[in-house]
């Protein structure tokens, strides 16, 4: 095996989007050498389509707003499997890593006083749930994400970060010691490979949407710091949880905000009727997202679907006026004229539940140090290893995340990652070097996808596996099907792991890339797989119509997938909180 | 002051406002000769001439034809750097420009020279 | 049957650029010209081109679709299609690695030169800077750019002079920083525009604003520039 070429960093960034490029400006302006590798340019990251906002209490629209109103709401959104600890330090942290972000230059939109402007968004509540609606949700018009992402990465311009741009990892680099030194990566456009030394490696790889056919995800979202965690032997946790946006775009799957129904919009069925009115008497449409998605759902299987096959609702914001909805939601304007031929100052938009954000991912704790479960089920940090943003399960979404949590999520533990790793680097970071053997394992995947002389074509086997998680692993679930879909995705794995590379150039080959994104898509499906069929109960966003209650005695704790047995094992979910007694599972109702 | 100055003269701003003031003081000249020739239809040789010996005629000629040859001066800098360029035509390019241009301040000198020979001529 | 006619180019390969012909069934549907190049893509992997959010906020996929720059995502065929015939090229004037991507490296050059970041060096406040509303709604307009590079790569001073004039994209990422109430580095920022390249270039001719696909008006901020560099005191 020939030599790669090495480059040495004190840190490693792996991803370009929010989370990453957060953690990479802590470290950056704090002088360290810090690399980000991103496979796309970096404001080309998924962040990029956040719309509504980030949510957090700074106080704006409400002055008495509290931060432990916000940790409530979240804890009772995750369905009780949001570690408590974590959700505190969010939701404690948050005001000022929002307040960094307008001094950075984020253009938030305003409110009379001058102050950043906060929308109301679902499953938010003054005062413990008994004060009614709260609007927390921090917004620079429906271009909240796009307005972040630029930021971070203007401020990561300002203080020198080197980025990799077009970079792709393929799999992680682990010494003797099993520590994480970095990764092995392909400049895409030279097709080189290179081993990115590092004494700290961070994933914020983003989300893996793409395991389902339909998603709002970009195309870009294929789990690839899941797939190269679960290569290496890695754990993930909760990976069954992946949340389905009540509001995508009927047939294109893009996005449309949870910011319309927080500005006044609803959703309709076929004869009209507001029908969250139904499911949720009293926050209606502002349900958290699992409710709503399951209610339209079971609209739709009721047969009072909109449109000729009545399989989707309508979301109604003709009501609002065309001058409130061009200053507030103009980038939903554009998306649905664009993607649903619907203009909505007069006509409403055709939605459908879709596959939207994994709550799953890399076990973390606060400081994003990679976990990893002893035979005693007791917590193991990964050296070397870090993770933070959709990739990580730190993990404060639990069952179901809330709107504008994301961002909110990304930006803390980017942060709260990068400053762990600026501590450690100064306390001096000594991990063995890797060996010719060490980097070798790291190339396996990659030579063998080189080296292929026949199989099939990438493009379709995603097709297959897309449909497959679509049709047996979506909004309701069902053990029997579950276990069909297990099947099938296990006649699926040889096929994918034999995958077929016929053009074997190295300038700028992106079917390389989608082969090696194939192989990350398919273990983040196959764990979803496992979990999903192994939990036996409905939380969150996991419903099943076998296990339709949620069963605290049994499952009030973390999944936790083991790619070496393909099992799944139990992690307990963190109640302790610093500031007050934790808040106990009850009911939830909306 | 003087700082501002030669600031200003090595600015974009300068190359602008030169185009904008030589501009309009073409424009002007051009005005005032089409209403002069419209509201005399048969000028005759004497009146012609009256008016092109006056202090004032000769001066508003010679201003514009420095605005002209300036307007020019700038307007061509700007094209043989956008099309002769060593990005375009390769190495040679600096040469052929800074030749171009020299042939252009000669023309330039000349043309002075030129104006000031007729206009005082008569 | 429809004819999508492709520009190809494999360094590894080709001697030269060449345009190859596919025939496409669309099957009566107003596809996006995205979906047609994914679609392709299946049969001929060797196919190459950026793509991402797929809905045009990410501006991966700028390409030159029958003439005119713009994103393949949100441009429907309906649009594109003349006389049964798709064309798609790179983007002109920068250099192409390979199909339909080319390199940006000088066009991000240009972004970077124009200090894309707030310069505000007084202590900021516990909470965030305020700015009313009126402040605010100076950036609309400005800050939506997604760095598709449709604008400059359609800029003929751009073509000819990509590493002198910074372009309609990083001039209006310069204006956002100018209008912006929060920033202090207005004297800064315009004493590096104030050369003959970086602003000056820009002839009006207004192309920039008529292939933006999120409807932005360079010209208008570059015109904002100038008046700022007019009324500078320096």
């Amino acid at each position: 095996m020939a030599n790669l070429r090495t480059m040495s960093f004190d840190a490693v960034i792996v991803g370009g989007g929010g989370s990453g490029m957060r953690a990479a400006l802590q470290l950056a302006q704090s002088g360290y050498n810090t690399a980000v590798i991103t496979k796309v340019f970096p404001t080309r990251s998924h962040t990029v389509s956040a719309q509504g906002g980030i949510t957090c209490a700074i106080a704006s629209d409400d002055p008495d707003d509290q931060w432990q109103w916000h940790m409530y709401d979240t804890i009772k959104g995750s369905d009780y499997i949001g570690d408590q600890e974590a959700i505190e330090y969010m939701c404690q942290t948050g005001p000022e890593a929002v307040f960094e972000l307008e001094h950075m230059g984020l253009p938030f939109s305003r409110t009379k006083e001058g102050r950043i402007y906060q929308r109301p968004f679902g499953g938010q509540s003054k005062d413990y749930g008994a004060g009614g609606q709260a609007a927390r949700t921090c917004a620079a018009a429906d271009r909240t994400g796009h307005a972040l992402l630029h930021t971070l990465y203007q401020g990561n311009l300002k203080n020198k970060t080197v980025f990799l741009t077009e970079w792709f990892a393929v799999d992680i680099v682990q010494n003797e010691d099993k520590a994480v030194v970095g990764v092995v990566a392909i400049n895409i456009e030279t097709g080189e490979s290179v081993y990115v030394k590092s004494k700290a490696t961070v994933f914020a790889t983003g989300g893996a949407g793409r395991i389902y056919a339909s998603t709002t995800n970009a195309h870009i979202c294929t789990g690839d710091g899941i797939g190269m965690a679960l290569r290496a032997g890695f754990p993930v946790q909760d990976i069954e949880m992946w949340q389905f946006h009540p509001t995508g775009i009927h047939g294109a799957g893009t996005l449309v905000t949870e910011g319309c129904r927080g500005e006044g919009g609803y959703l309709i069925n076929k004869d009209g009727e507001r029908f969250m009115e139904r499911y949720a008497p009293n926050a209606k449409d502002l349900a958290g997202r699992d409710v709503v998605a399951r209610s339209m759902v079971l609209e739709i299987l009721e047969g009072r679907g909109c449109g000729p096959e009545g399989d989707h609702v309508y979301l109604k914001l003709d009501h609002l006026g065309e001058e409130a909805l061009n200053a507030k939601l103009p980038g939903i304007l554009e998306l649905s004229r664009t993607f649903a031929h619907a203009d909505p100052v007069k006509v409403p938009i055709p939605v459908v539940p879709t596959c939207h954000y994994m709550m799953g991912g890399i076990p973390t704790n606060v400081d994003g140090q990679a976990l990893t479960i002893d035979r005693e089920g007791n917590d193991e940090v990964i050296e070397g290893l870090y993770s933070c943003g959709e990739a990580a399960c730190v993990s404060v979404h639990g069952a179901n995340r809330l709107g504008g949590n994301s961002l909110l999520d990304l930006v803390v533990f980017g942060r709260a990652s990068g400053i762990f790793i600026e501590k450690k680097l100064k306390e001096g970071i000594d991990l063995k070097e890797a060996t010719q053997d060490d980097i070798d394992r790291a190339m396996v995947v990659l030579n063998k996808i080189n080296s292929s002389t026949e199989g099939e074509n990438s493009a379709k086997l995603r097709g297959e596996l897309q449909t497959i998680m679509q049709n047996y692993f979506g909004v309701f679930r069902r053990g029997d099907f579950m276990e069909q879909g297990v099947a099938k995705l296990d006649e699926l794995r040889p096929r994918i792991q034999n995958v077929f590379l016929a053009d074997k150039s190295l300038a700028f080959n992106t079917a390389r890339i989608e082969a090696l994104e194939l192989q990350n898509l398919f273990e983040t499906a196959y764990a979803t797989a496992i979990a999903a069929a192994g939990r036996t109960e409905s939380r969150g966003a996991h419903a099943r119509e076998d296990f339709q209650e949620r069963d605290d005695d049994n499952w009030l704790c973390h999944s936790i997938y083991f790619p070496g047995s393909k099992e799944i094992g139990k992690r307990s979910v963190n109640f302790s909180l610093k500031t007050r007694e934790p808040f106990e599972p009850k009911v939830r109702t909306y | 002051m003087i700082d501002k100055a030669v600031r200003f003269y090595h600015s974009g701003l300068f190359d602008w406002f030169v185009q904008r003031v030589t501009a309009l003081l073409m424009t002007a000249y051009l005005i005032f000769m089409l209403i002069y020739l419209f509201i005399n239809p048969d000028l005759s040789y004497g009146q012609w001439e009256a008016l092109n010996k006056s202090l004032g005629m000769r001066a508003f000629t010679f201003l514009t034809m420095i605005a002209m040859l300036s307007h020019a001066w700038i307007g061509n800098w700007c094209v043989l750097t956008d099309y002769v360029t060593e990005r375009l035509i390769g190495p040679k390019a600096n040469f052929i420009r800074n030749s171009i241009r020299f042939g252009m301040a000669i023309l330039t000198f000349a043309y002075i020279a030129w104006a000031i020979n007729i206009l005082w001529r008569f | 049957m429809l004819t999508v006619s492709i520009y190809r180019y494999n360094p590894e390969i080709d001697q030269e650029p060449y345009m190859q012909d596919f025939e496409f069934d669309a099957q009566g549907k107003d596809l996006m010209v995205l979906d047609v190049l994914e679609k392709l893509k299946v049969e001929d992997p060797t196919l190459v081109f950026r793509r991402s959010c797929r809905e045009g906020v990410c501006g991966s996929d700028g390409v030159n679709i029958s003439g005119k720059n713009g994103l393949a995502c949100i441009t429907p065929i309906s649009d594109a299609v003349r006389g049964n015939k798709l064309v798609i090229r790179p983007l002109p004037g920068l250099p192409v690695i390979r199909d339909l991507v080319i390199d940006m490296a000088q066009f991000y050059a240009q972004y970077e030169k124009i200090q894309p970041y707030m310069i505000n060096d007084s202590a900021p406040p516990k909470i965030e800077r305020l700015q009313s509303p009126e402040e605010r709604s100076k950036l609309d307009g400005l800050y939506e750019c997604i760095l598709c590079a449709c604008c400059s790569t359609a800029c003929p001073s751009f073509w000819w002079n990509p590493e002198k004039f910074i372009g309609p994209s990083g001039l209006l990422q310069a204006y956002r920083f100018l209008a912006d109430s929060r920033d202090t580095g207005t004297e800064e920022r315009l004493s590096n525009l104030d050369d003959p390249f970086s602003v000056f270039r820009c002839h009006g001719i207004m192309n920039c604003v008529q292939v933006c696909p999120k409807g932005l008006n360079p010209t208008k901020a570059i015109g904002h520039i100038r008046k700022m560099l007019i009324s500078s005191p320096a």
